[in-house]
């Protein structure tokens, strides 16, 4: 049990780090730009623009988050 | 070589250097308080995992994953990485955050370290041996996904290559000379810098990565292919100045006009 639980804290550190918003925020930006493209039939260029404002927006509620 | 080569070796060499700085001072930090033994065996224990996992990961990735998966798991994971960092350096540059400093990070390890107990295992200390393990594995995993991802970008990962192991190299090098954590290096300027680039690359990758859940499974394309990365770059780029001065205005309240009472 306890290399899975060395592992499991690695990649916590690895991943989520001392902020967990950030991981959040690039998960749900990128999920919202998969469904846009899976569900809504948006083209290429569409889901790509979309997609990084999405992830501009999350990103910067999560920096307000911080700052608030 | 041309101006793109110049390009990689430079973002590749500085990105890795950054993360080698931060394992030497946990290295230097074990080293120096629970014996050089077990710091040079955790250190050559996570090399030695590291280049395995390296190999695997890239074999499997390579072998297995259709690129556009592979863009998908990498491009997410470098903008995770790349706004952790930008989100640090805007907090630092308006002011709400302290400025990373090695020394201190190094006096903190210190103190940890003689708190920690005393267990050996085959005359190695057991505290000294997994902290440089665990410094120096997670450090080096980042150096290889930046590796990697600005490698693969630029169709290029053996000079990719060359910059990271450059970057290990001086590292060491200045360690051992000065035998201190690298505290003079600018490294919250680096990691502004570095942030951008993996924002950069992260959003393009995960978005063209997303073309896995298209019949075809391949990646989408940008508007303006390759040169949507310069746009992106310069779009971070301009967002974060924006968002430093807006934070700053935020922090210090507005000076009262000439003649205007303040209230008491």
């Amino acid at each position: 049990m306890r290399p899975i639980r060395l592992l499991g804290q690695f990649l916590v550190d690895l991943i989520i780090g001392d902020d967990p918003k950030i991981a959040v925020a690039v998960v749900v930006a990128v999920g919202l730009a998969a469904l846009l493209l899976i569900a809504g039939g948006a083209s290429a260029s569409v889901v790509t623009v979309v997609g990084a404002l999405l992830v501009v927006s999350a990103f910067s509620v999560s920096l307000f988050l911080d700052t608030r | 070589m041309t101006a793109a080569d110049w390009g990689l070796l430079s973002s590749t060499f500085a990105a890795s250097f950054v993360e080698c700085v931060e394992a030497l001072t946990i290295v230097l930090a074990m080293g120096i308080t629970r014996g050089w033994r077990s710091a040079i065996a955790g250190t050559v224990t996570a090399l030695l995992a590291l280049a395995a996992f390296s190999v695997a990961a890239g074999y499997a990735l390579a072998s297995w994953l259709p690129t556009s998966a592979l863009q998908l798991v990498v491009g997410v994971l470098m903008l995770i990485f790349g706004l952790q960092w930008l989100r640090k350096a805007v907090l630092r540059s308006a002011g709400l955050k302290a400025p990373h400093d090695e020394t201190q990070e190094y006096a903190e390890q210190m103190a940890a370290a003689r708190q920690a107990g005393d267990r050996t295992v085959l005359g190695v200390d057991a505290f000294g041996y997994l902290v440089s393990l665990k410094g120096v594995f997670l450090e080096g995993v980042e150096v290889t996904f930046i590796v990697v991802t600005f490698g693969l970008n630029a169709d290029n990962v053996p000079l990719a290559s060359v910059g990271g192991g450059a970057a290990a190299l001086v590292v060491l090098v200045l360690g051992v000379l000065v035998h201190r954590p690298l505290s003079r290096i600018p490294e919250n300027t680096l990691k502004y810098g570095v942030g951008l680039m993996l924002a950069t690359f992260g959003t393009f990758w995960s978005l063209e990565g997303l073309g896995i859940f298209t019949p075809s499974r391949d990646s989408l394309s940008w508007p303006g292919h390759d040169w949507a990365l310069l746009v992106l770059l310069v779009g971070w780029l301009l967002w974060s100045r924006v968002a430093i001065t807006a934070l700053r205005r935020r922090r210090e309240p507005a000076s009262p006009r000439p003649g205007e009472r303040v209230a008491s």
